[in-house]
C-alpha cells in the first residue's frame, strides 16, 4: 500500500535573521492511509515548521514531499492553495472560525474555494453532513460565540472534512481546551480515524498523544523517536472514567 | 460561482459594520453630492444666461463710437461722437446681410407723468428696434418711420416705468413729460427682466431716435447702431462688412468706432460661470480624493482586523486573487453605494436650492452616470492597495496574528 505522505530528506532553513536557522534537518518519513500520528517535541524542536510544510503552507528548502502521489515541493502559491483545498483539512489550536458567521457557513468555507462548482444547496447539504459527523447538526445556525470551546473545535473539524481531504492536519487541537473537552475532541478524531481518515496532529501533551496510534518525537529538527502506541487510550472509556471521578467528587463534597 | 460567493462575503462584511461603512462612504457621499449639485447649478445658470443672451435679440451686432484723443487725453470706448445717422443708413442700404438697423441715442432723464416722477433710461431708437430685440409690446404698438421723420412726440414705455408712473392704470394714450416735453404713450412693452449685467431692461422709455436727438438730448451723433444679421452664420461676415464700410466712409481717417457682436457678450458672461464651475469641480475632486483616502484607511484597518480570517481563507484553499477580489469588491461596493447615495443627496440638494433660493437648477443626467462611474473608480483605485496587501499575506503569519 502506497504512502499518502512521503517526506524525503526534508530541510528547512530560515534566512531572515542574521544567522540562518536550520529548523528542520533532514526528515524522512511516510504516513500511510488510516494512520493516526502525533507529532511531539519541545518548542523549537521544528515540529511547527514540519507541520507547516506537511500542510503545504510552507515549502521545504531542500528535499522532496509527495502528497497522495504528487510532488508538491516545487509548486507555486496558487497550486499549493489548490492542494490544501482538495487534499488537506486543517484544525487549528485557536479554532480560527470566522466570527459572526454561522457554524454552517464556516463549514462551507473550503467548498467556496473548491474545484467543484457546488450549488448553494449542495454546499449546505455537505456542510450539514460534516456537522452531523461531529455531532453538531443541531447547532448549524449558531455563531461561534454561542458555542463552547469544544463545540467550536468540532465545527472546525467539520470544516476540515468539508472537501473530503486525504489527510487531516491538526495543530495543537486541544491546546485551548480543558481536559474533559480535550478527551471529547480526541474522541471525534478517533471516530474519524476509525472511518479511515488519516490524521496527523501536533501536540506537546503526552496523554493526548496516547490517543493516537503512532508517536513521532522531534528534537532540533530531527526525528529522534518513532513509536507505535502500545497502550492506546480510547476516548469513550476515558470519558466514562472522568464522569465517575466527577460523581465521586460530588458525593464526597456533598 | 467563486465570484458570486466572494460578492456575498464582501456584502456581508459591509453589512456587519453598518455604521462604519456609512461613515466611510460619507466622504464620497458628500463629494458626489457636491458634484451633482454644482453641475445642476452650473447647468441652470448656463441655461439662464443662454435665455438672457437670447433676450438681447438674435444675431445682434453693435457698432460703438470709438475713443478720441484730445491734447494727449484719451477717452474710453464710446467717448467719441463719431457715429451718424448716415452711417446707419449706409449700413442698411449697402450691406445685404443686415436684416434690420436701429439708430440708438440714449440718456438718463427724469420723467414726469400722472403727478409722479421717475428717473429712467430714455432711448431714441428706430422702429426696427423691437424686432431686433425680439421684444413684443404688451399693449399698443411701436412708432413708425413716419414718426421718426416727423420727430413725433410718441413713446413706448417698459413695464417698470409703467408700474412706477401709472400704478393700477392703463398708461396707453396718456402723456409723460421728458424735459417738460409731452410724449404720448403709444405702447407698453412686455416684461423682459434683468439682463446679464443685472440691469432692469424694463426700466426704459423708447422714443423715435430723431425725437430723442433733437428734442431730448440735443445732439447730432448717434450713441450706437444696432444691426441684426440675417443668420448666425452671417454674423462674422456682416461684422466685417460693417467694419469695412465704415472705414471706407472715414476716407482714410483713423477708424473711430468698434463693432462687437452678441457672441462676444455671451462669451464674457459664460466665462464667469465657467470659472465658478471649475472652482467647484476642483472642490469636488478634492472631496472625492479625501473620500477615497477614507475608504483606503478603513480598508487597511479592515485587512489588519481580519488578518486571521484571511489566513484561514488562504489555509483552506483561497487563492491570493480570491482575497484580492473580496476586498476590492468590498471597497467598490462601499464607494459605489456612497456614490449612489451622493447622487440622491445631490439631486435633493439641487431641488432645495431651487425651492429656497429660487436659482434655476437642471440636474444633468450625464453627470449622474459620470459621478457614479467616478465613485466606483475611486473604490477600485483606493481599495486596490489594501486588497493587494491582504492577498499577499503569508498564510502562516496571518494565522498566527493576534
Amino acid at each position: 500500500m502506497s504512502a499518502v505522505v512521503q517526506l524525503e530528506d526534508i530541510h528547512k532553513i530560515y534566512d531572515s535573521g542574521e544567522v540562518p536557522v536550520h529548523a528542520v534537518r533532514g526528515v524522512s518519513l511516510e504516513f500511510h492511509r488510516g494512520e493516526f500520528v502525533a507529532l511531539m517535541g519541545a518548542s523549537g524542536s521544528g515540529k511547527s515548521t514540519l507541520m507547516n510544510m506537511l500542510g503545504c503552507l510552507d515549502r521545504p528548502t531542500r528535499g522532496r514531499y509527495r502528497l497522495d502521489g504528487t510532488d508538491v515541493s516545487g509548486l507555486g502559491r496558487d497550486e499549493l492553495a489548490d492542494i490544501r483545498c482538495q487534499k488537506l483539512g486543517f484544525v487549528f489550536q485557536g479554532f480560527n472560525l470566522l466570527a459572526r458567521t454561522t457554524a454552517l457557513e464556516n463549514v462551507e468555507l473550503p467548498m467556496m474555494y473548491g474545484p467543484h462548482r457546488l450549488s448553494g444547496r449542495d454546499m449546505r447539504r455537505r456542510a450539514l453532513e460534516c456537522l452531523e459527523i461531529v455531532g453538531l447538526s443541531q447547532r448549524a445556525d449558531h455563531f461561534p460565540n454561542q458555542l463552547s470551546g469544544g463545540q467550536q473545535q468540532r465545527v472546525a473539524i467539520a470544516r476540515a472534512l468539508a472537501n473530503k481531504p486525504e489527510v487531516l492536519l491538526a495543530d495543537e487541537p486541544t491546546g485551548n481546551l480543558d481536559s474533559k473537552t480535550s478527551v471529547e475532541v480526541m474522541g471525534v478524531f478517533q471516530q474519524l480515524n476509525d472511518q479511515g481518515i488519516t490524521i496527523v496532529m501536533v501536540t506537546h501533551e503526552l496523554d493526548i498523544a496516547q490517543y493516537c496510534k503512532r508517536n513521532l518525537v522531534l528534537r532540533d529538527g530531527r526525528i529522534v523517536a518513532d513509536t507505535t502506541v502500545a497502550r492506546r487510550l480510547l476516548a469513550p472509556a476515558e470519558l466514562a472514567k472522568l464522569r465517575a471521578a466527577e460523581a465521586d467528587a460530588r458525593l464526597t463534597s456533598g | 460561482m467563486r465570484l458570486a460567493n466572494t460578492t456575498k462575503v464582501a456584502l456581508r462584511a459591509l453589512r456587519r459594520n453598518k455604521m462604519r461603512s456609512l461613515l466611510t462612504a460619507l466622504g464620497l457621499i458628500i463629494g458626489v453630492a457636491a458634484v451633482i449639485a454644482m453641475q445642476s447649478i452650473g447647468n441652470g445658470a448656463k441655461s439662464q444666461i443662454e435665455a438672457q443672451i437670447a433676450s438681447l435679440g438674435q444675431n445682434v451686432i453693435t457698432v460703438f463710437p470709438g475713443n478720441f484723443t484730445s491734447g494727449g487725453m484719451r477717452s474710453g470706448w464710446g467717448g467719441a461722437s463719431s457715429l451718424t445717422v448716415e452711417d446707419a443708413e449706409a449700413i442698411a442700404r449697402e450691406i445685404p446681410g443686415a436684416l434690420a438697423v436701429s439708430c440708438e441715442s440714449r440718456s438718463r432723464e427724469q420723467v414726469l407723468a400722472n403727478g409722479l416722477n421717475w428717473n429712467t433710461q430714455v432711448q431714441g431708437e428706430s422702429p426696427d428696434y423691437l424686432q431686433i430685440r425680439a421684444w413684443p409690446c404688451a399693449t399698443g404698438g411701436t412708432f413708425s418711420e413716419q414718426d421718426v421723420r416727423s420727430m413725433a412726440k410718441v413713446a413706448v414705455i417698459g413695464k417698470t416705468v409703467a408700474d412706477q408712473l401709472f400704478p393700477n392704470q392703463d398708461p396707453l394714450g396718456q402723456t409723460l413729460r421728458i424735459r417738460n416735453i409731452p410724449f404720448k404713450i403709444v405702447g407698453v412693452l412686455s416684461a423682459k427682466g434683468f439682463n446679464l449685467f443685472g440691469q432692469d431692461q424694463d426700466d426704459v422709455v423708447l422714443v423715435p431716435y430723431s425725437s430723442h436727438m433733437k428734442r431730448v438730448a440735443r445732439r447730432t451723433n448717434l450713441g450706437s447702431i444696432l444691426v441684426q444679421a440675417v443668420s448666425a452664420e452671417q454674423i462674422e461676415t456682416v461684422q466685417q462688412q460693417i467694419n469695412d464700410l465704415l472705414t471706407q466712409r472715414r476716407n482714410g481717417r483713423e477708424p473711430d468706432f468698434t463693432v462687437r457682436n452678441q457672441v462676444e457678450f455671451a462669451q464674457m458672461a459664460t466665462a464667469t460661470s465657467k470659472t465658478m464651475t471649475i472652482l467647484l469641480l476642483v472642490a469636488a475632486v478634492v472631496s472625492l480624493v479625501v473620500g477615497g483616502i477614507g475608504i483606503m484607511n478603513i480598508m487597511l484597518v479592515s485587512v489588519t482586523e481580519r488578518t486571521r480570517e484571511i489566513g484561514t481563507r488562504l489555509a483552506v484553499g483561497a487563492h491570493g486573487r480570491d482575497v484580492l477580489v473580496q476586498f476590492l469588491l468590498e471597497s467598490v461596493v462601499l464607494s459605489g453605494c456612497g456614490g449612489a447615495i451622493g447622487i440622491v443627496v445631490g439631486i435633493v440638494a439641487s431641488r432645495l436650492i431651487t425651492h429656497f433660493m429660487g436659482w434655476p437648477v437642471i440636474v444633468p443626467p450625464v453627470w449622474i452616470l459620470i459621478s457614479f462611474g467616478i465613485s466606483t473608480l475611486v473604490g477600485v483605485f483606493f481599495g486596490y492597495y489594501p486588497a493587494r496587501k491582504a492577498a499577499q499575506l503569508d498564510p502562516i503569519e496571518a494565522l498566527r496574528f493576534e
